[in-house]
C-alpha cells in the first residue's frame, strides 16, 4: 500500500499532463474511459467472477462512455481504495472517480478536484451484533468499533462520540473488506460506514441474520464522482450525464421506451433526445446523447433500482434519492 | 647534458584535460551538477503541476487538527485536541515500540535456534534446521495473517474472557495486565535500585581489574543478583510495599482499566520476531563456524572447560563475523514492520501515510516525511551497530 502511494506521488512529480485540459480528446484517441471505482463494494462498484462490474457508480461510468462511444463496455475499470483513490485521480491514473465518494469542501478546495454531483445521498450508520441488545447507537459507550481508514466515516466516528461525550476505541484497517472481516471476527462492537455500505457489507458477514442496523444516522454523506481541476468541458460532461439520466426519469424515458421518445412531440423530450437543439454538441458530445445514454444503461430510477434498490440483494428504499417531485431531493437543472 | 637531465626529472608535459586527477574532479563536477539539476527540476516540476492543479501544499497541516482516533497511543492523544504532528509522534512510537521489542526477541530467539542447530543433538538440530528452512521460505505478509487470524480467532469473545490468575484477562480484543500503580515511598525503592545498579557496575569493573591482575575469580553473577533484585526489594518489604495495582474490569462492552496489549499488536510482535528469527539462526551459525575448529582444540589443550571456551573463546571471534549481517536483519525488521498497515497496527505508515496523507490529501510531503524518518531510523541503527562492530573488531597490533 505504501508502495502504491510513492509511486503515485511520484506520478504527482513527474506527471506533465496532470492538469491538462483535453481529458474528452485523451479518452477518445485511447478508446476507453479510466473509471477509478469501489472494487468491493456491492451497489456501487463491485466485479462478478467474470469479471463484469456492477453498480451504481459502475454504471454512471459506463453513462459517460455510452454518451461518448455510443458503447457502455469502453470503460476499463480501476479498483482504488478509500486511502488512494483521490492520488489515482490527481495523478491521471483515471479520468473520473466514481467511488461513493463523499462531497466535503476540504476535499474540494484542497485536493486539486471538483465534485460534479451527487449520484447518492448517504449518511453514516452502525452495524452491530443482535445479541449485545443494543437499540441505539448512544448505547455504545465504551464499545470498539471497526472503521475503513482515509473515511470521512473516520472523522465522523471520532466527531459523534465526542459530542455525545461517550468513550470509542477505534481499530482502523486500509480497505472495507479487512474491517468487516475482523467486525466478523468478534475484533469489534460494531463496524461503521455510509448506511447504504452497511446494507452491501451485511451480504458478506457469515451470518447476516444475527446483525442489526441501527437506526441513528450521524452524518450528510452526499456521495458523488469528482474530476480533476482545469478541465471544465470534462467537469460539464460528467455532471450533465448525471443530470440528463435524472432528467430522462423525471421525463419517463426509459431503457424500454427510448424509441418511441424519439417520435415524441413534447418539446421537453424533443430536446432531451436530440430532435431538437444541440445541446449534445454544445457539450462536446452528439446530439443523440441521452439517447445513447438511456437506451444503453437507462435512466436514473432505473439504474437505482437495478443495483441498491428493489431490484437488487440490497433492497434499500429510495428514501432521499427520489425524485424532488416525489419526496426526495434529487435534482437535476433542466436540459435546454 | 644538462638539459636532459633536467628533461628527464620534471614530469612528462601532458594536456591539463589528460590529467588524471583533473579528469577524476572533472567528473565527480559533472555528477553532482546532473543530480543537483534532476532534483531541482522534479523539486519545481511538483511545485508547479501542484499549484496549477490546485492540490494543497507545504506542511501547514502538521499544525491542523487531526480529528481521528488512534487505537494504540503511547503519548498523550485526542481526536479533538491533538494536531497531525502529534499523530506522527504516535505513529513513529508505536513503529519504535514494535521495532524495538521485536529486535530483542529475534536476537534471543535467533541465538537460541542458531546454536541449535549446530546442537550434537539429533532431534534439536533437526527441529532448528526445519524451522528455518520453514520460516524463511514464507512471505512474512503471509504469516502475519496468519498470525493475525490465528490470535483472533483461536481466542474467546470477551463475554467469555479467559482469566489468567493475578488479575489478567485474554480475549479476541487484546491482553488485559494489572497496572501497577507507586504510591508515595516508592521513591526509596527507585533510589534502592539506581544505587543498586551503580554498586554492580563499579564491582563488575573491580573484579574485572583484579582478575587481569591476580587472575582471581569474583562472584559477580551472585554479587550482582543482590545488589540489583535483593537490595530493592528489600527496601520495598522496609517501606510496606507502597505498591498498588489497578486491575482491568469487564465493561458493558469492553474491559477497560490496566495495560492493554492489542492483538493487532502482538501479531506483528510475534510475526516479525519469528521470520527475523530465522535469518539471525541463520547469521549466528554461520558465526560459530566461521570460528576455526583449532581454536577451540587449543582452548581444551590449555585445560578450559567446555562452557568457558564458548564464552571467552568462540563467541568472541564469532560476533566479529555476526554483528555486520545481524545489523541489516535488525534494519529488515524495522522497515518490515510497515506492513503492520494489512493488520490494522497504528504504525507511523498506517497513521501517517494512510489517514493523515488521505485526510490532508498532500502526498507529496507525507510520503517524503515517511521516508526521511525510516532512513534515518535505519542509519541510527546502522551507526550504533557499527560502533559496537568497532569496539570488538579485531584490534591489530
Amino acid at each position: 500500500m505504501k508502495k502504491f502511494a510513492s509511486i503515485l506521488a511520484l506520478a504527482v512529480i513527474f506527471a506533465a499532463q496532470a492538469a491538462s485540459a483535453q481529458t474528452l480528446k485523451t479518452v477518445k484517441d485511447r478508446g476507453s474511459l479510466n473509471c477509478g471505482s469501489n472494487g468491493t463494494l456491492a451497489g456501487f462498484g463491485l466485479p462478478d467472477a467474470q469479471g463484469n462490474w456492477t453498480g451504481l457508480d459502475v454504471d454512471l461510468c459506463r453513462a459517460i462512455a455510452a454518451a461518448i462511444f455510443d458503447d457502455p463496455a469502453k470503460v476499463k475499470f480501476v479498483a482504488l481504495t478509500a486511502k488512494d483513490r483521490f492520488t489515482a485521480l490527481q495523478s491521471g491514473e483515471v479520468d473520473l472517480l466514481a467511488r461513493n465518494t463523499t462531497w466535503t469542501s476540504s476535499r474540494d478546495t484542497s485536493l486539486g478536484l471538483n465534485f460534479t454531483g451527487v449520484n447518492y445521498y448517504d449518511g453514516q450508520g452502525f452495524i452491530v451484533r443482535k445479541a449485545l441488545k443494543v437499540n441505539s447507537a448512544l448505547e455504545l459507550n465504551g464499545a470498539s468499533v471497526c472503521v475503513q481508514q482515509g473515511t470521512t466515516t473516520e472523522l465522523n466516528l471520532a466527531d459523534y462520540f465526542r459530542a455525545n461525550k461517550m468513550q470509542v476505541k477505534t481499530v482502523t484497517f486500509a480497505t472495507s473488506s479487512e474491517s468487516v472481516k475482523a467486525y466478523d471476527a468478534g475484533r469489534c462492537d460494531a463496524y461503521t460506514t455510509d448506511a447504504s455500505g452497511l446494507y452491501g457489507e451485511r451480504l458478506r458477514l457469515a451470518n447476516a441474520a444475527d446483525h442489526i442496523i441501527l437506526p441513528e444516522i450521524i452524518s450528510k454523506e452526499p456521495l458523488g464522482p469528482a474530476v480533476r481541476h482545469g478541465d471544465d468541458q470534462w467537469f460539464d460532461i460528467v455532471k450533465w450525464v448525471h443530470f440528463a439520466m435524472i432528467d430522462a426519469e423525471e421525463l419517463n424515458i426509459t431503457s424500454k421506451n427510448i424509441s418511441e421518445m424519439l417520435k415524441s412531440d413534447n418539446p421537453e423530450i424533443k430536446r432531451m433526445v436530440g430532435t431538437e437543439g444541440n445541446f449534445g454538441e454544445q457539450l462536446g458530445l452528439s446530439k443523440d446523447w441521452v439517447v445513447r445514454i438511456v437506451k444503453h444503461v437507462g435512466n436514473y430510477g432505473e439504474v437505482f433500482e437495478r443495483n441498491v434498490g428493489q431490484g437488487s440483494l440490497l433492497k434499500i428504499d429510495r428514501g432521499l434519492n427520489r425524485l424532488w417531485n416525489k419526496g426526495g431531493i434529487q435534482y437535476a437543472p433542466p436540459v435546454r | 647534458m644538462s638539459t636532459d637531465l633536467s628533461a628527464g626529472s620534471a614530469p612528462a608535459r601532458v594536456a591539463f584535460y589528460n590529467d588524471p586527477r583533473i579528469r577524476s574532479i572533472g567528473y565527480q563536477i559533472a555528477l553532482c551538477a546532473v543530480i543537483v539539476v534532476l532534483v531541482y527540476g522534479a523539486v519545481t516540476n511538483a511545485i508547479e503541476h501542484l499549484q496549477r492543479a490546485h492540490i494543497a501544499s507545504g506542511f501547514g497541516f502538521w499544525n491542523n487538527n487531526a480529528g481521528f482516533d488512534i487505537g494504540q497511543t503511547l503519548i498523550e492523544y485526542s481526536s479533538q485536541s491533538s494536531t497531525y504532528g502529534r499523530a506522527f509522534w504516535v505513529g513513529l512510537l508505536n513503529t519504535l515500540l514494535v521495532a524495538g521489542i521485536g529486535i530483542v526477541f529475534a536476537t534471543v530467539l535467533g541465538f537460541v535456534i542458531g546454536i541449535s542447530r549446530l546442537s550434537k543433538n539429533w532431534l534439536l538440530s533437526k527441529t532448528a534446521g526445519g524451522y528455518v528452512e520453514t520460516i524463511r521460505n514464507i512471505p512474512l505478509l503471509l504469516q502475519l495473517l496468519f498470525w493475525y487470524n490465528a490470535v483472533l480467532k483461536a481466542l474467546p469473545d470477551m463475554r467469555d474472557s479467559i482469566a489468567v490468575p493475578g488479575g489478567a484477562f485474554l480475549n479476541n480484543r487484546g491482553l488485559f495486565l494489572p497496572l501497577p500503580i507507586f504510591k508515595t515511598g516508592f521513591g526509596a525503592v527507585e533510589i534502592a535500585l539506581v544505587v543498586g545498579v551503580i554498586g554492580f557496575i563499579v564491582f563488575a569493573i573491580w573484579a574485572r581489574k583484579r582478575q587481569e591482575q591476580t587472575g582471581r575469580q569474583a562472584p559477580v553473577v551472585s554479587v550482582s543478583l543482590a545488589l540489583v533484585i535483593a537490595l530493592p526489594l528489600a527496601v520495598l518489604a522496609l517501606e510496606r510495599f507502597p505498591l498498588g495495582f489497578e486491575f482491568p474490569q469487564a465493561g458493558r462492552f469492553n474491559i477497560t482499566g490496566g495495560i492493554e496489549v492489542l492483538p493487532e499488536f502482538a501479531a506483528l510482535l510475534f510475526g516479525l520476531s519469528i521470520y527475523t528469527a530465522a535469518f539471525i539462526a541463520e547469521v549466528v551459525r554461520a558465526g560459530i563456524l566461521a570460528v576455526s575448529s583449532g581454536q577451540v582444540e587449543a582452548a581444551y589443550s590449555l585445560g578450559l572447560r567446555p562452557r568457558p571456551t564458548l564464552r571467552l573463546i568462540v563467541v568472541p571471534q564469532a560476533m566479529r563475523v555476526i554483528i555486520p549481517p545481524l545489523t541489516s536483519q535488525y534494519l529488515n525488521l524495522t522497515k518490515n514492520s510497515t506492513l503492520a498497515v494489512a493488520i490494522g497496527y497504528p504504525d507511523l505508515v498506517q497513521v501517517f501515510t494512510g489517514t493523515v496523507l488521505n485526510q490532508t490529501g498532500q502526498a507529496v510531503e507525507v510520503v517524503a516525511i515517511t521516508m526521511l524518518v525510516y532512513l534515518t531510523i535505519s542509519l541510527v541503527t546502522s551507526l550504533l551497530m557499527n560502533i559496537y562492530n568497532s569496539r570488538i573488531a579485531l584490534v591489530e597490533r
